[in-house]
């Protein structure tokens, strides 16, 4: 489903981000992908994401590789996998429903389909009260269920979320964790980047990848 | 249909930035207006004095009729030739006494008419330069029965010239305005796209397809445009108006150069509008 081969990532300013890393994570599968600041956890979101294009090795996802893959296999890859941010990414200035329906508008969703698909993926993430309220009216955590929202508004097969919970306070982060947990019940894989050990305690039955210095240094579940 | 609506609703979201956007295309496509009326009087003004170019072909007394007869139809087959008119000795002399009222003693106390029999040649309008002309008189002049063909050589040579340089300046000058009008337009719309930035990081996030996120801001380019079209032929209204009544009389720019300027505002805007778009896209 995700497999990384031998993929190093290397900038022109800031050197090598990653270095031949190899992992394969399979359908359903939690992970959490941990590392000190600049370990090379979002650069491996990016790759997974195809929003860049590894230096050495190859990305395959769901079928599309990274060696080959055309501008329209770059947005079905995109499609089928849904982004979360640590600072949410939402637009301002619109409601709750409207940054999930913007999602599935621009996607191509039939009109009327919109706002009940929107409307259902709020409940999802327990946000139904809370559909017309504007972004800055969310808490945190509000906002970042509408992040989550959004990133399911495509049926994606994975779920990456980069430090979703790095701007949340305890509860929020619980309530976040117990969603992520919710939708990979449902047999959707989450991959997962955070820095908090004691977060990732507390799930042991999860995956977890250790990046360090751009090297993958620990796998708990390895092929 | 999605594009027009999200065009349409981002001016309703940022009315003042959109706004601005199109009073800075505005202000770009007035400089170019205020060129183009310039332009468009200037032209007239020398399609006026060249109507004048005319070739006086004078014939000798002993003409005969048969030679003048085949002479008008000789020289009425030039392509560039409009008309051919004979004017006869009592023609011209009726002429001379209606031009010249001054001399009306001197014209009753002639007993000859002096005046020569003639053939005046008009030429087709863009057909009036000198080499042209020149041609033409030489084809005149052929005929034995010809006395002198004058066409005031120095004076077509001289309005040719200043029809050249109007025609330069035209050229030069416009394609100037018309490279600072799209610089401004495309600045313009770069803010309006950059404002934008997040929806589309948002769009390329979730895997929308380059064309559909491209669409809406050519569109919005458009409107922009032909917004900006229309308050730069308001400004140049307003300005002709008022060199009108105050200063001296001009000519108002022709329809088809109005539709024309909004078409190109509109066209403009959704050029700019699509390299800004595609530069900001490869670099989300």
């Amino acid at each position: 489903m995700i497999k990384l081969t031998n993929v190093s990532k290397e900038y022109p300013k800031r050197g090598y981000a990653l270095r031949d890393v190899s992992f394969h994570l399979k359908k359903g599968q939690f992970a959490f992908f941990t590392g000190h600041s600049g370990s090379g956890k979002t650069t491996t979101m990016r790759l997974v994401h195809m929003a860049e294009k590894p230096t050495q090795g190859e990305v395959r996802v769901t079928g599309y590789s990274s060696e080959s893959v055309t501008e329209r296999g770059l947005w079905q890859v995109r499609r089928r996998v849904g982004y979360v941010f640590q600072d949410f990414r939402l637009l301002p200035g619109r409601t709750a429903l409207e940054n999930v329906a913007f999602v599935l508008e621009v996607t191509g969703t039939p009109r009327k389909a919109i706002v009940p698909i929107a409307q259902r993926l709020l409940a999802q993430v327990g946000l139904a009260p809370k559909a017309g309220a504007f972004v800055n009216e969310l808490s945190g955590g509000e906002q970042q269920r509408v992040s989550i929202a959004r990133a399911l508004a495509n049926d994606p097969f994975v779920l990456l979320a980069d430090e979703p919970t790095g701007n949340l306070d305890e509860r929020a982060t619980r309530g976040i964790l117990d969603l992520f947990w919710d939708i990979n019940a449902k047999g959707m894989a989450v991959l997962m980047a955070t820095h908090d050990l004691e977060l990732i305690k507390r799930y042991p039955h999860a995956r977890v990848f250790e990046l360090d210095q751009g090297r993958l240094v620990y796998d708990s579940a390895p092929d | 249909m999605y594009a027009l609506r999200e065009a349409l609703a981002a001016f309703r979201r940022a009315p003042v930035l959109t706004g601005l956007s199109s009073a800075m295309v505005g202000l770009a496509l007035y400089v170019v207006g205020l060129f183009g009326l310039a332009t468009y009087n200037l032209r007239l003004a020398l399609t006026s004095v060249e109507e004048r170019v005319e070739i006086a072909v004078y014939l000798r007394d002993d003409a005969r009729q048969s030679e003048i007869d085949l002479a008008l139809t000789e020289l009425a087959g030039i392509p560039e030739v409009r008309s051919v008119s004979f004017i006869s000795k009592r023609d011209a002399l009726e002429r001379a006494r209606a031009d010249l009222p001054d001399f009306g003693e001197l014209w009753g106390d002639l007993e000859v008419n002096p005046l020569p029999q003639s053939l005046e040649v008009e030429l087709r309008p863009g057909s009036r330069d000198p080499e042209v002309v020149e041609r033409v008189s030489q084809a005149a002049a052929a005929y034995a029965f010809v006395e002198d063909v004058r066409y005031g050589q120095d004076w077509v040579d001289k309005l040719f010239t200043l029809r050249r340089i109007g025609a330069a300046t035209t050229a030069v000058l416009g394609s100037a305005f018309a490279v600072v009008a799209a610089l401004i337009i495309g600045t313009a719309l770069r803010i309006a796209i950059f404002a934008r930035r997040d929806e589309i990081y948002v769009m390329r996030l979730v895997g929308a397809k380059g064309s559909f996120i491209r669409r809406p801001f050519l569109v919005e380019g458009a409107i922009a445009g032909l917004l900006g079209g229309l308050l730069a032929w308001a400004l140049t209204y307003a300005t002709y108006r008022g060199v009108y009544t105050y200063l001296f009389e001009v000519a108002w720019l022709p329809g088809e150069w109005i539709g024309l300027g909004l078409l190109a505002g509109g066209f403009f805007g959704a050029m700019s509008s699509a390299l800004a778009i595609r530069r900001h896209l490869r670099e989300v």
